[in-house]
């Protein structure tokens, strides 16, 4: 340290490259910053490649919902880039019983609230949409506007733009967050604003926000077009999603635009290893052919794990860090972090220019930790 | 050199004992599969990773071609 001498200098220094470090550079660069981008790994190479891709509004807490919603209308810009793969598939949420169904309205007028159209459909339609589901299934909710992507293919546009504006990529790795700004593994000195977007690696530079990793699994299958038409998911999986067992498993599957069929989902904590749990691969499958028995006689191709970085509270950090001047932070995304991740990008940053916000930060101000100690 | 007789899409073919299934397939120069565009694929990282010369071995598709070594009678289909 102490050798400043050819410090380059940024307005924002962002690290980490995932899908949530590039939506933050894209935007930052479109409103005219000089950015840096730190990334030691591939382009949307931790989480953002391991996730579904699943561009969805979840309705159980009315801030999660702000955001998603936020940031689905601003996917609508990324529609026809070939990339990125958007399919507009639709959401169909599953009601295997009475009390599940009962409870869709209640859903609808939530989603309505914010301007997403869903509909309730009885078991009849159900089957007419997806006749490969189980009988006997009660209907379910279609939201007939989300979509897929393929994440990694977003983060490399995302990326690519920021560069053709002059954002710089230092592939490498940040070793320090120091007063001036990031060392880097070369120490090479950058100075200006840090923006940490490390996901569950957050804690190596931001130790005072805690975050934990939720492992999960996912199967994807040979090409088998028209099996499935819609993202499938039980409506029992915000259970699964939002609850705080050591594991669990929701039937959650997605047609690829390949006609590949992705098999989720998985949520475990207490796992830092990559490697695949076949136990927890056999619930997550027993748990998805009860609703879709035909996967049972699909090849898989292959298997692989990822994990979501947890905040305290389930909502990601967004904002300037409590104590450090010139930090900031947008990281803890859970398993929303792809659909929430351009919402996000344009909370942090439009804080940092000092302007007003498009929908209310405070719920996801990183200072709310101090009231969880 | 010990040689095996196996079978590409029917076409009989000795090759070397020990050698992988991509390496048989190499010497015709064949498409191993296609992309969901209609390309041509073939063996590309030769170690099990990149999963770009998936092939139907004996019966049971979508093996890789690169980490099963021929064996005399086997029968490989490729570009399916």
């Amino acid at each position: 340290m102490g050798h400043w001498l050819g410090v380059k200098s940024y307005d924002l220094i962002i690290v980490g490259a995932g899908i949530i470090g590039t939506a933050c550079a894209d935007y930052a660069s479109r409103e005219g910053l000089r950015v840096a981008i730190i990334e030691p790994g591939p382009i949307g190479g931790g989480a953002t490649a391991a996730a579904m891709g699943h561009l969805v509004a979840m309705d159980d807490d009315p801030a999660e919902l702000a955001l998603a919603n936020y940031s689905l209308a601003l996917w609508e810009d990324f529609t026809g880039i070939e990339q990125i793969e958007y399919s507009r598939c639709g959401t169909l949420w599953v009601a295997s019983n009475e009390a599940e169904y009962a409870h869709i309205p209640a859903k609808i007028a939530r989603l309505a609230a914010v301007g997403v159209q869903a509909e309730r459909i009885d078991s009849d339609q159900l089957y007419r949409l997806e006749p490969a589901l189980q009988r006997g299934l009660t209907g379910g909710m279609r939201v007939p506007r989300e979509a897929v992507v393929y994440p990694p293919g977003m983060a490399r546009h995302l990326l690519n733009r920021a560069c053709a504006r002059g954002a710089a990529l230092y592939p490498q790795r940040a070793t320090a967050i120091t007063s001036h700004g990031v060392q880097l593994e070369d120490r090479t000195g950058l100075a200006g604003s840090v923006l940490v977007a490390t996901g569950c690696a957050l804690p190596q530079l931001l130790p005072q926000l805690p975050m934990r990793s939720r492992k999960g699994h996912l199967v994807i299958t040979d090409r088998y077009p028209g099996v499935i038409h819609h993202q499938l998911l039980e409506l029992g999986y915000a259970d699964s999603a939002h609850g705080d067992a050591d594991s669990s498993v929701a039937f959650n599957v997605q047609p690829r635009p390949t006609g590949q069929i992705l098999i989720g989902s998985s949520r475990e904590y207490g796992s830092d290893t990559s490697e695949v749990s076949m136990s927890m691969v056999r619930r997550m499958l027993e748990r998805s052919f009860r609703y879709l028995p035909a996967l049972r006689q699909l090849n898989a191709l292959r298997i692989w794990t990822g994990f979501r970085p947890v905040s305290v509270d389930g909502l990601p950090y967004l904002g300037r860090v409590p104590e450090r001047p010139n930090v900031w932070v947008a990281a803890g995304h859970e398993g929303l972090g792809i659909t929430t991740s351009l919402g996000s990008a344009r909370l942090v940053i439009d804080q940092w220019l000092g302007r007003t916000t498009a929908i209310n930060a405070r719920p996801y101000d990183p200072a709310r930790v101090a009231t969880w100690a | 050199m010990n040689q095996v007789r196996i079978a590409i899409n029917g076409q009989a073919l000795d090759v070397p004992a020990g050698i992988s299934v991509a390496a048989a397939i190499a010497r015709l120069q064949w498409p191993f599969r296609r992309s969901p565009r209609g390309q041509a694929r073939a063996a590309f990282c030769g170690m099990g990773v990149c999963f770009e010369c998936r092939v139907r071995i004996d019966g049971i598709a979508q093996q890789r071609a690169c980490m099963v070594p021929v064996r005399e009678g086997m029968q490989v289909m490729t570009d399916e």
